[in-house]
């Protein structure tokens, strides 16, 4: 059974104060996200349950909010995941260049896996950096004015890192 | 002419930690609201000042404050409005990463002309690093006597909380965002009531973008009528633009509204010029939402006078020659562009945020995008741009929130000004594959070839 340690209950007890007595479902979306990077990168069924109980709401009304916003994985997702931005001003300086770039090198399809679970490529809209364009999200932070040499050193970077965390 | 209120400290070295913003002159407008002022007097100089509301609707913001209703017992909130997902806009982004303490100064003065002891910043989910600057930013403020209860001795309390979203484009709208805020899907709220009135837990609530809330803070330290000095008519202060596309220096710049667009485009001060030579076929001048004008509409207005960079004359001639100010958001298109293919990317992106909750916006969107993508394909025929346009027509003011217009207008416009390249895409598919129309008529009379 999923549990949060000790201190992750803390930082969901830090959360719901911050919104009125009573309110405690406003903390539903910060709270799935804490779940999220704790629970293995996506929010299983159980995991979804475990937060209704924590909030003291019904499971339903999680399943609802989870599949509504884009952030929130409802299957399993690569340790990595490129989510590149394809809309318009990402368009006009060369995101499908990179994208088709990043398919054929790891050899998978947008919303695919590689086999060794390393990697995901998730084409995404506009993340508000259509200035720094192309761009892709990756974990916490943005990488910008993406170029095919910069592309093989974040791939490099994330092989290398996921070997001495292993 | 550049003018900068916000931005003018953005790059001194350390500006993102308080000692270095308070030794800036950081906080004074605390100082002055809450020792010299009281909240109707703070509300008064919002209302001087002539602010418009910089989140895309341009509503004058101290009219907005002086709508929420007061409820004996029942508290109101301010609710910050960091979303920012329109396509094209990354300038709230530039605030909040460097000068989060610009935007907590501004959101502690605001909360005192509300009374709002317990503020709410609603911020994508996506800019997860500037969640932890403005937590810092929080604490630090926090620490040195700015936040909590009993501020400077005035006996106002005000905590600040950051609520992070979890990606929808239709967040950002207001009561959507309140759903949100509440722990629920965006579905954008019916109204009246209004938030105003009814708005965060049933209680009166403002929510103001976070440009905005940072004007706010030039606005007390000089005092709203010498900030409506700034600018023209009813664009008054300055305003952030966050330019991108086709340009050679994107970015986020800070102007008065009285520059020409011609100057915002070509002058080293802002954008530097579109590169490698390259003429101007087209622009978005305020963030997706807003029609896509070609460069000699753009440039002039049907009057042939030189469009300005502010909300009468990037809206002047309405929607027959005119765009809109919208969220800032400046994409230029230079002569290689397809306005197709990048009419489709819209289209995608606002069939994708679709809250679902019409069927106007719901359907149309997505034959919207289907039709579009069969014309980018080479699968299109002629009757496709006519009925993309009588699709659009039909969701135009037939939906719950503004979201459906923003997705009709782009594409109105694209088909409006743009007509004989969609026609050359359906009638030359093959030669459509290998190379872009070009410019056309709608080429920029000014900058002819180079
Ligand atoms: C679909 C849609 C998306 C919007 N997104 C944003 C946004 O990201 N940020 C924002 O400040 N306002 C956004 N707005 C406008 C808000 O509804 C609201 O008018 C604004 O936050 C009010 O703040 P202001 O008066 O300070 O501009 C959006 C509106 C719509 C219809
Ligand atoms: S217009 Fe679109 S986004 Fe807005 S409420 Fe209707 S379906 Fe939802
Ligand atoms: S279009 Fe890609 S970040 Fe805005």
């Amino acid at each position: 059974m999923i549990k949060f340690s000790e201190e992750k209950l803390a930082e969901v007890n830090k959360i719901v104060a911050r919104y009125p007595a009573g309110k405690q479902k406003s903390a539903l979306l910060p709270v799935l996200h804490l779940a999220q990077e704790t629970f293995g990168g996506w929010l299983s069924a159980e995991t979804m349950d475990y937060v209704a109980t924590l909030l003291q709401i019904q499971p339903v009304e999680v399943y609802e909010v989870a599949t509504f916003y884009s952030m929130y994985n409802l299957k399993p997702v690569g340790k990595y995941m490129f989510e590149v931005c394809h809309t318009g001003p990402c368009m006009i300086n060369g995101s499908d260049e990179i994208i088709q770039y990043i398919k054929s090198k790891l050899n998978i399809g947008a919303g695919e896996t590689t086999a060794d679970g390393l990697f995901s490529l998730k084409t995404v809209e506009c993340l508000g950096a259509c200035g720094y364009a192309p761009m892709m999200q990756l974990g916490k932070n943005y990488r910008e004015h993406l170029t095919k040499e910069k592309v093989d050193a974040i791939i490099d970077e994330c092989r290398k890192n996921a070997a001495t965390n292993n | 002419m550049s003018k900068k209120l916000l931005l003018e400290k953005a790059h001194v070295e350390g500006i993102r930690g308080y000692d270095v913003y308070r030794r800036e002159g950081g906080y004074r407008s605390v100082e002055k609201a809450l020792k010299e002022m009281n909240p109707a007097a703070v509300v008064e100089e919002v209302k001087k000042s002539g602010l418009r509301g910089r989140g895309g609707a341009g509503f004058p913001c101290g009219m907005k404050w002086s709508f929420l209703a007061k409820v004996e017992g029942v508290p109101a909130h301010l609710v910050c409005n960091a979303d920012e997902s329109e396509p094209g806009t990354f300038k709230d982004r530039y605030l909040m990463e460097f000068l989060p303490h610009l935007l907590i100064e501004g959101l502690i003065v605001s909360s005192f002309a509300l009374n709002s002891h317990d503020t709410y910043i609603y911020i994508r989910g996506e800019y997860a690093w500037i969640i932890d600057i403005l937590e810092t930013a929080i604490e630090e403020a926090k620490a040195n006597g700015w936040l909590g209860k009993n501020i400077l001795g005035s006996g106002f309390e005000c905590n600040i909380h950051v609520h992070r979203g979890a990606g929808a484009y239709i967040c950002g709208e207001e009561t959507a965002l309140l759903e949100s805020l509440e722990g629920k899907r965006g579905n954008p709220r019916i109204k009246p009531p209004f938030p105003a009135v009814k708005g965060a837990w049933d209680r009166p609530t403002v929510v103001n973008n976070v440009e905005t809330i940072t004007a706010v803070v030039p606005i007390i330290n000089m005092g709203g009528d010498e900030y409506a000095k700034i600018g023209v008519g009813k664009s008054t202060g300055t305003k952030l633009i966050s330019a991108c596309g086709n340009i050679n220096k994107p970015g986020v710049y800070e102007m008065d509204m009285t520059i020409t667009v011609e100057e915002f485009i070509y002058s080293d001060e802002y954008c530097g010029g579109i590169p490698n030579g390259k003429k101007l076929k087209a622009c978005i001048p305020g963030g997706s939402s807003v029609p896509i004008l070609p460069a000699n509409l753009l440039l002039k207005t049907a009057k042939g006078e030189p469009r300005l960079m502010n909300y009468e004359s990037l809206s002047d001639g309405g929607f027959i020659s005119g765009s809109m100010m919208g969220s800032g958001g400046f994409i230029v298109l230079d002569e290689d562009q397809c306005v197709v293919r990048h009419t489709y990317t819209l289209a995608r992106f606002y069939r994708h945020e679709s809250c679902g909750q019409c069927s106007p916006c719901r359907e149309g969107t997505g034959w919207m995008e289907k039709i579009l993508k069969n014309i980018e394909d080479g699968k299109g025929k002629i009757s496709d741009i006519d009925l993309l346009w009588d699709i659009q027509r039909r969701i135009e003011g037939n939906t719950i929130c503004p979201l459906g217009d923003a997705a009709a207008w782009p594409v109105a416009a694209a088909i409006r000004h743009f007509r004989d390249e969609f026609e050359w895409h359906v009638l030359n598919p093959e030669e459509a594959k290998v190379r872009n129309y070009g410019l056309a008529h709608y080429a920029d009379p000014i900058h002819v070839a180079v």
